[in-house]
């Protein structure tokens, strides 16, 4: 207990720093905050929120004496008139306009995204630009990629049929197997092995980027698996390799199942089967990009919680930072919950869906 | 930025990115893994049923060896049995040839002594009647030295004829 003690005097001391700090120079900065709102001092929730859980441009990192720490990335657009163009977006922060471009203001149509200025008025071009959660994605991507490379090579260097390995290698062989042997040989049935490396790809992908969506510091932080347009694609994925390698019996329940004729005749069954053939993946995708985003928001409103208090003294202000912190602990655990769960759902869905377009009839 | 609709050059990247990940962990990933994972997993399940199979066999011969004390310790048994009643038999047989013998030699013992016996005894008798003619002889001597008593004793004897 003599540590939890200390941890939270650290904590407090910590928490009152800054306001003391502030109170003593006489200037009212938020650390996160001004960069976020225009009048200083004050928290605007909409934006502190889905800047957070939302994409960017540049990867904004933090603001030290009212300068920015923004990591710029690569703008990729193509105009209908003027061709590609590539730029630093550095370029475009704060308004500015760039070779035609600049981001759209707040209430213009297209909030938020790159828009060009032309002669025929406002258009949105061809945009492909490396943002903060392509960004991200990379840097996520390359860690599952790595992690699962330096798993393998030690397979190339050891008679694995000899020995087990320790350390990384028995980290990754254990997760493998875990899903391999509780997800996949279960769910898929018996040619689990055509699929198997797109499930643990699935899982792995899902997993490394929700735990990297946890931690708050560059390069981690993005929000990747809780955005739309990730989930979709996996999801696609998982539609692709449920019916593009079905089986007979499985399109024959779909446009031809056993149920009383006159429910084919007018086609109810088979409409939705159909349905259902689109719905599965569906959920997959709003289930992880849902809870994801969820464990993003309810994190962000914990912290906020120390800002949005911090206008009502310093008592109620450094009370609430205990609790906030504290909660805000709890929080991040259960994510680490989280972002193993969903991987593992994501992973157990699928072979599940695939396992049933491979089913053979049942022999009466 | 609208949470809900996918934006489309995230979704051009994570495309192209999912895609390249997918084809190296296909590639060059999982499937060693989990190769060489089922690999050794047959191995160790061969290795078990050998193991098992070599306590089986280990049992068995156990029991063989057991088997075999047994059967040597009965054999021990019955070879001490034997031994025992030959060596009694032997006694045995070795007392009545050794009685006998005694008896033979008791028996030749006895008629030496018996002939011994007579002989002394002749001797004894021989040498009796010789002395006892020498003294016969001595005492007639002396009596016929005097006529008068020759004279009276032929006188007796012829009486006495």
């Amino acid at each position: 207990m003599r540590w939890l003690a200390r941890i939270t005097v650290f904590l407090l001391a910590l928490l009152l720093w800054p306001g003391v700090s502030a109170a003593a120079s006489g200037e009212q900065e938020n650390l996160v905050l001004a960069a976020q709102s225009d009048t200083a001092g004050e928290l605007d929730m909409d934006e502190y929120l889905y800047g957070h859980v939302g994409d960017a441009y540049g990867w904004h990192i933090t603001t030290v004496n009212g300068h920015h720490v923004t990591v710029h990335l690569p703008v990729i657009v193509r105009s209908k008139e003027t061709g590609w163009h590539v730029f630093s977006s550095k370029h475009i922060e704060e308004g500015e306009e760039y070779e035609g471009f600049r981001i759209a203001a707040k209430g213009e149509p297209h909030e938020g995204k790159l828009v060009e200025d032309t002669p025929g008025g406002v258009l949105k071009p061809l945009d492909i630009s490396i943002t903060k959660n392509v960004f991200g994605l990379m840097v996520n991507s390359f860690v599952v990629v790595l992690l699962v490379l330096l798993g393998a090579r030690w397979y190339r260097k050891h008679n694995a049929v000899e020995e087990a390995p320790h350390g990384f290698a028995g980290v990754v062989e254990m997760l493998v197997t875990m899903i391999e042997d509780d997800i996949i040989k279960v769910c898929v049935g018996p040619d689990y092995k055509r699929y198997s490396p797109y499930l643990l790809t699935a899982f792995f992908f899902i997993f490394i980027n929700n735990l990297m969506g946890i931690v708050p510091f560059f390069p981690g932080g993005a929000n990747i698996t809780g955005n739309i347009a990730i989930t979709l694609t996996l999801a696609v994925c998982t539609f692709l390799a449920v019916n593009l390698f079905g089986n007979k019996h499985y399109f024959k329940e779909i446009f031809w199942p056993d149920v009383p004729a006159f429910l084919k005749i007018i086609p109810l069954m088979p409409l939705i089967e159909i349905i259902g053939m689109f719905t599965k993946p569906f959920s997959l995708m709003i289930r992880l990009f849902a809870n994801i985003l969820a464990g993003h928001m309810m994190l962000l409103g914990v912290v906020a919680v120390v800002f949005l208090t911090a206008e009502m003294g310093v008592g109620l202000n450094a009370g609430m930072s205990v609790i906030a912190v504290l909660f805000g602990v709890f929080m991040d655990i259960l994510e680490l919950l989280v972002a193993f769960l969903q991987a593992y759902v994501f992973t157990m869905l699928s072979s599940v869906f695939i396992g049933l377009s491979r089913q053979v009839a049942e022999k009466e | 930025m609208s949470l809900v609709t996918p934006d489309f050059g995230l979704l051009f990247w994570m495309v192209l990115i999912f895609g390249i990940v997918l084809f190296i962990l296909w590639k060059f990933g999982f499937p060693i893994i989990t190769d060489m994972v089922e690999q050794r997993a047959g191995r160790i399940e061969n290795s078990l049923r050998l193991a098992r199979e070599a306590e089986e066999k280990m049992h068995a011969l156990a029991q063989e060896q057991d088997r075999l004390v047994e059967e040597a310790r009965k054999q021990q048994a019955t070879m001490l049995k034997e031994a025992t009643e030959s060596r009694k038999e032997i006694l045995e047989q070795a007392k009545a040839e050794a009685r006998e013998e005694a008896d033979k030699i008791l028996a030749a013992a006895r008629t030496e002594i018996a002939a011994e016996k007579e002989s002394a005894l002749r001797e004894v008798r021989a040498q009796v009647a010789e002395l006892s003619i020498g003294i016969a002889e001595k005492v007639l001597r002396k009596e016929m030295e005097d006529p008068a008593a020759a004279e009276r004793f032929v006188q007796q004897l012829t009486e006495e004829i």
